[in-house]
């Protein structure tokens, strides 16, 4: 062995981003299904640092948050009260131990995938652009998570309820699902993360969607000023499918919510339903984007927010038509009500269409509270602080009404109450 | 139902008033008693809309001057909300439709602050239920409506038997229906007006705001007003509804007030 000249001009590393390399120090050695791709995940998460708003990506979002939390694992810790299951609902906590997931019992319907079907399926969904994996699906990869891989058949009665608590403590909670939708399957999962302390949880689910098969997804997300979610959904569409997404985040330090659909063939309808709230100096940022890889897809978007305080809200929806996918029918909305004149909202659609004959609406509207609607209710002897109050309620009603009914208890009182409630 | 000697509920003294710095009243003079019927009549753009938006306390319109008194107080320096409380009612020309909200809380909301300011008590949700199930009769509404957000979705017809079925809840002193008859087709015009008619009573007054005469067909009124130029130009009985349908509204720019005004 000749050790290498010190004239030649090898490109010369840099240094690692100081919290990354914290991170990647702190974690065990792989002991997941691919331990080819977590050690491939670290290496490019130390190449790539922390995403910085230089990327065009992040251009919005400042990820301050990220590098404020502790680089480990979060260290699982006596979960704080949880709210009764609600009835038909089927809960599951998620803490990031493997052999929490091994004790689980299922709702009829549901079974556990083997080793060799997950690390078969897993990732399959992930990428289908073949892109580079950005920083979530990165700092995902590299923690490592224990997957919980599910195949779904025939009509789940019960609402699959994921819970994954991040509490108080210190450190990143990653988070992994996999869900294998056979043909005429049918899920309604109900996914709930919350957070009060200075933490990351990184989600990251994947789910596959055979033909005529439907998922209703509802994602809950509560969280404190110091917590940061970063949340990957990868859908994969066979005809015939049906995914309706709503969810809804407030509380945050930090949010970054990346909803990604692929109609594999098209002629499957999505609906994405959202509404992030922000208040203080948090910041909610949402990514979604929808591709239609068939003919005759049908989108239905709506995202709403609702932004008070110093609070800023970034909304980026991008829909892919490609020329084969001719009579896509797709709706993109986005609205966002400002209650406060030192609140920022950024929302930018982002239609690549190459199909002829399509349909692809597509709005956004940044309002505060209409004035007509607030002295209709005043003229009827309703305050006005209760008139905004009712107004705001019926604002995110609209998103709040597609969740099922057990949800209720992950939000109640905030939603019934107003703004001073939500803020809370 | 004219009675000298009945309570005034309602004294307007040369009010004027201004949208967007833009004067539009230019001195109104009316008195409601209890127990009247009153239709201003006039064009579009000749201040009666305005009127009742200020009577109701709009924040987009700014009186610059006269008063108006609810049963002897000021009214002008209350809110919109207690305005409503205490018993003034406008019927919208074209009612909000608010989204996500129910207009069964809606109504009930509101019911109950009226109530409270009556000293009465708050209806809960079951009582609050019966009550309604009888006002609906009053406008013949289907009561799939209260599960509904306010107004959203609802025809224009629907809309306006919404707007009397609140009246009816509230029970108003003062009721101003603003171009209540526009969008209506026969029967939900006789509907509605039958709904006015039922609440119409010795101790309370409406004020109609209508661009046309068939409303006053359905509903007759005890004095008839013409408004031009933010002002009250005549009035009249019912006949001079009459006049105004067949001559038209032109022969009101002749009228000396009005080459005075302009």
């Amino acid at each position: 062995m000749v050790a290498a000249p010190l004239t030649t001009s090898a490109p010369v590393a840099a240094p690692v981003h100081p919290w990354v390399a914290a991170l990647l120090g702190a974690l065990p050695a792989p002991a997941g299904l691919r331990p080819e791709i977590t050690l491939s995940a670290r290496a490019a998460l130390a190449a790539a640092g922390l995403p910085s708003r230089r990327q065009d990506d992040w251009r919005f979002t400042d990820t301050a948050p990220i590098a404020a939390v502790a680089p480990q694992l979060l260290a699982p810790e006596a979960l704080p009260e949880l709210p009764p299951v609600a009835e038909g609902h089927h809960r599951v906590v998620l803490d990031g131990r493997p052999e929490t997931l091994a004790a689980i019992a299922w709702p009829a319907g549901i079974e556990v995938l083997s080793a060799d079907e997950t690390r078969d399926a897993l990732g399959r969904c992930l990428d289908p652009e073949g892109k580079a994996p950005d920083w979530p699906v990165l700092l995902q990869g590299a923690c490592d998570a224990p997957v919980l891989a599910l195949r779904v058949r025939g009509a789940v009665s019960e609402v699959l309820e994921l819970v994954s608590e991040a509490g108080s403590g210190p450190g990143v909670l990653p988070v992994r699902v996999l869900l294998l939708l056979e043909p005429e399957a049918r899920l309604e999962l109900l996914q709930v993360h919350r957070s009060s302390g200075a933490n990351l949880t990184s989600a990251l689910v994947e789910a596959d969607l055979g033909a005529g098969a439907e998922l209703r997804h509802g994602v809950v997300a509560n969280g404190g000023s110091e917590s940061v979610l970063l949340a990957r959904l990868a859908i994969r569409q066979q005809p015939g499918s049906r995914f309706a997404l709503a969810t809804v985040s407030r509380g945050w330090g930090l949010v970054r919510l990346e909803p990604r659909v692929v109609q594999s063939e098209g002629a499957a309808e999505t609906r994405l339903r959202a509404l992030q709230v922000v208040d203080e100096h948090q910041i909610a940022d949402t990514h979604s984007r929808v591709r239609f890889e068939g003919p005759e897809g049908r989108l239905e978007q709506l995202h709403k927010v609702v932004a008070d305080g110093q609070g800023r809200s970034v909304f980026n929806g991008a829909v892919v038509v490609p020329r084969l996918a001719q009579r896509t029918d797709a709706s993109q909305l986005s609205r966002s009500l400002l209650l406060s004149d030192r609140a920022r909202v950024d929302t930018k659609p982002e239609l690549e269409i190459v199909a002829d004959d399509v349909r692809c609406a597509h709005g956004a509207t940044v309002s505060s509270l209409q004035e007509d609607e607030l002295f209709y209710l005043r003229s009827r002897g309703i305050g006005a602080a209760e008139a905004a109050r009712l107004l705001l309620r019926g604002y995110c009603q609209e998103i709040l009404g597609d969740f099922p009914a057990g949800a209720a208890l992950w939000q109640a009182p905030s939603f019934s109450g107003g703004p001073e409630e939500i803020r809370r | 139902m004219i009675r000298p000697d009945a309570p005034v509920l309602l004294e307007i003294r040369d009010l004027h008033a201004s949208v967007a710095d833009q004067p539009i009243l230019h001195g109104v003079n009316l008195t409601l008693r209890a127990g009247e019927i009153h239709a201003v009549m006039g064009r579009n753009g000749s201040g009666k809309s305005t009127l009742s938006k200020v009577l109701a306390g709009h924040p987009a319109y700014t009186v610059t001057g006269g008063s108006v008194l609810y049963k002897g107080a000021d009214l002008l320096e209350l809110d919109p909300e207690q305005r409503a409380r205490i018993g003034l009612f406008l019927g919208f020309q074209y009612p909000v439709e608010i989204p996500g909200v129910s207009n069964l809380e809606f109504l009930r909301v509101s019911t109950n602050a009226r109530r409270m300011e009556e000293g009465e008590e708050e209806l809960d949700t079951f009582a609050f239920e019966d009550l309604v199930n009888e006002k609906l009769q009053v406008v013949q509404m289907d009561p799939a409506f209260l599960e509904r957000s306010v107004n959203e979705g609802f025809s224009g017809g629907e809309k306006k038997r919404n707007e009397i079925l609140q009246m009816a809840l509230l029970e108003p002193v003062v009721a101003i229906l603003d171009e209540t008859d526009s969008g209506l087709d026969i029967d939900a015009l006789r509907i509605v007006a039958g709904g006015v008619n039922h609440l119409a009573g010795p101790d309370n007054a409406t004020l109609l705001i209508t661009h046309y005469q068939r409303l006053l067909d359905a509903i007759t009124p005890d004095y008839v007003h013409v408004m031009a130029h933010g002002r009250i130009l005549r009035t009249g009985g019912k006949e001079l509804a009459l006049e105004l349908e067949q001559r038209g509204y032109d022969w009101v720019d002749a009228e000396p007030a009005v080459l005075e005004a302009v």
